[in-house]
């Protein structure tokens, strides 16, 4: 792919994210146009129309698209940096701290108090595990061995379960209830407040995933290749294992948690236009964008009233389509 | 080709010439008992081919990570062109030395061309588009190990010779002052071993400097300048090939009776010492018969 080609595909992506959010916006309870949509983004028309676009489907389209892009870009560099096609931003333990977090916090009952406090206790929880993990790792052996990491993360994954059903087991029912609609994930209740917060953290920190594009593709040949091709493997890894691990964090304790998005959007990135990294980070990133906002519209109209997880429509969606993709692939 | 080499595509990034030397270069790998490059003091000159030879587990893929700064000396020093190796950042290094691994697992589908254009890195910034200059280097070292002819397949569909001859075309691309090798040519046909070492030739010809592990004694002793031979981590013997490949010490350090002979020609490596390795029973033969019989192994027969 030439630097060209690849700028174009990239501000194609970025309109294709642009269309997905005015598409969500308009779609709800109540259908607008996308007249009304633009009006409304600029404070004019229907005062009702006004404050549903601007208070409550825009922040929350915004905060999905932000989170899909975060996980998609976090998923890309687990991939290249563990050379494993079944890599996902979670792998490391963080969905399972962040379970543990947020789950304590809703059972001694003290969730209630703000709204921010699940939130926190899920990026608290996220933030544990990466350290213990990334800990547990170089107490075993070589620095950073993308096996024991692999291993570590399993092993922390399992143990953080088993705090969740602990936690669960001894929750009353209310408690109960929302633990479990807290782990399926979901973009409810959306402020700009968390939107404006996320952005601040998370485009820096896309931006500097996609800066390591180089380095990561040589990551995936091999580390030994690419300390011959001039990579300090062991700050390579350090930085981009941290950012990686902090954006899924940090999508988490915004959400919930949501698979499938950090796992397949490389994926369909790969299959479509190749292995790239420079290319691969920031297009995973905008697809990721476009199909979380996408799934949580469909989460919110597809059973109206009532809300789907948007992990179900994620995966809904999304695995047939990538069945397809592979089926083409190899046709 | 010769020609090209020189008129190349980039600009040599170093002046200085490109050659190793090591004083007492000691390392052990975690929990091994015994030392896997141990004392070893040896001279790598700038624009020869300098081959290392010796048993499996001698120690050579050690010493050659000792030398590209992959591993770090528990004890000694490595100095490249003059400066302790410890002192080279990666990028530094990368900009000087190629270097073949024997082998690679790539995880994702990559284009020939994609793994070549990696050499390229070295030269570039982080966000630095390729120029026209590192495409041309590209293209040319495809072409000087014919891989060019499937620069858009997957590596996936290659053989494992082929994938090889990638790995070499990428080292090429980054147009390095030194080459460093670890077995180049296993899995290669006689056609493409032959041509790899002919390059070889005449990379150090156009001023490259080359190390080589092979365990194909026959040709480094028709190609290679110089020969380093380990056993048990320790240097045994270094020099010229003449002076390098006597019987009884091939003998001794690889355990088998071997013949020596001269290659007879035609071409400029007439003259080189060429080995063949007899059969147990009939080499035991010879030693009983020999000048030089060896206590213990005509125990054998």
């Amino acid at each position: 792919m030439t630097p060209r080609s690849g700028v174009v595909r990239l501000v194609g992506l970025g309109v294709l994210v642009v269309v997905v959010l005015v598409a969500s916006i308009r779609i709800g309870a109540v259908p607008l146009s996308t007249l009304d949509v633009l009006l409304a983004l600029r404070g004019e028309g229907d005062s009702m129309v006004v404050a549903i676009v601007r208070q409550l489907r825009l922040p929350r389209a915004v905060v999905a698209s932000l989170v899909g892009a975060a996980l998609a870009a976090s998923g890309a560099t687990f991939q290249a940096l563990l050379r494993n096609p079944l890599a996902e931003p979670y792998i490391l333990g963080v969905s399972g701290g962040a379970a543990v977090g947020a789950v304590s916090a809703i059972v001694l009952g003290i969730a209630a108090r703000a709204a921010w406090i699940v939130p926190a206790a899920a990026f608290v929880g996220a933030i544990v595990a990466i350290v213990l993990v990334l800990r547990i790792a170089a107490s075993v052996g070589r620095s950073l061995d993308t096996g024991i990491l692999l291993l570590a993360g399993v092993v922390a994954g399992s143990f953080f379960n088993a705090c969740i059903l602990l936690a669960l087991t001894l929750s009353d029912a209310e408690s109960f209830r929302s633990a479990v609609f807290w782990m399926m994930g979901s973009f409810a209740g959306s402020s700009w407040s968390a939107a404006g917060l996320f952005a601040i953290y998370c485009v820096p920190a896309i931006v500097a995933l996609v800066a390591l594009g180089r380095p990561l593709n040589l990551m995936a040949i091999g580390e030994e290749t690419a300390a011959h091709l001039g990579t300090s493997v062991e700050r390579v890894k350090l930085t981009a294992y941290g950012v990686a691990s902090l954006l899924a964090a940090a999508a988490v304790a915004v959400s919930g948690v949501i698979g499938f998005v950090g796992l397949v959007m490389p994926h369909v990135v790969r299959l479509a236009w190749g292995n790239d990294y420079r290319f691969l980070v920031p297009a995973s990133a905008l697809l990721g964008a476009a199909f979380l906002t996408a799934a949580d519209t469909v989460a919110r109209v597809a059973a109206a009233p009532t809300e789907l997880p948007v992990g179900v429509v994620t995966a809904f969606v999304g695995v047939p389509f990538f069945v397809w993709l592979l089926r083409r692939r190899t046709a | 080709m010769t020609d090209r080499w020189k008129t190349g595509a980039g600009v040599r990034s170093s002046e200085t010439p490109i050659g190793w030397t090591c004083e007492g270069l000691r390392f052990r790998y975690a929990g091994a008992a015994a030392a896997a490059i141990d004392g070893v003091s040896a001279e790598i000159p700038a624009y020869r081919c300098t081959a290392l030879l010796g048993p499996n587990g001698s120690g050579k893929s050690t010493l050659l990570r000792l030398l590209v700064g992959i591993a770090r000396p528990e004890g000694g020093s490595a100095r490249l062109g003059g400066r302790d190796l410890a002192n080279w950042s990666r990028r530094e290094l990368a900009r000087v030395v190629g270097v073949v691994p024997q082998s690679e697992e790539v995880a994702f589908p990559l284009s020939v061309r994609e793994m070549v254009s990696m050499g390229r890195y070295p030269h570039l910034g982080a966000l630095k588009p390729a120029g026209w200059a590192d495409r041309e280097a590209v293209e040319e070292a495809m072409q000087m190990c014919d891989v060019a002819q499937f620069a858009s397949r997957d590596l996936a569909t290659l053989s494992g010779g082929e994938r090889q001859r990638v790995r070499l075309a990428r080292a090429l691309a980054q147009q390095p002052a030194a080459l460093v090798l670890d077995e180049p040519t296993l899995a290669l046909d006689v056609r493409h071993e032959m041509l790899i070492f002919e390059l070889v030739r005449e990379l150090t010809r156009a001023s490259v400097t080359v190390i080589l592990v092979t365990h194909n004694i026959n040709l480094a002793a028709r190609y290679a300048d110089r020969l380093l031979l380990l056993d048990r981590g320790h240097l045994v013997a270094a020099g010229s090939p003449l002076e390098v490949l006597q019987r009884d010490r091939l003998e001794r350090v690889y355990g088998w009776p071997l013949l020596t002979t001269r290659f007879e020609g035609p071409g400029p490596d007439a003259g080189a010492v060429q080995i063949t390795p007899l059969a147990r029973d009939v080499g035991d033969r010879a030693d009983a018969t020999d000048s030089s019989p060896t206590p213990g192994r005509s125990d054998h027969g």
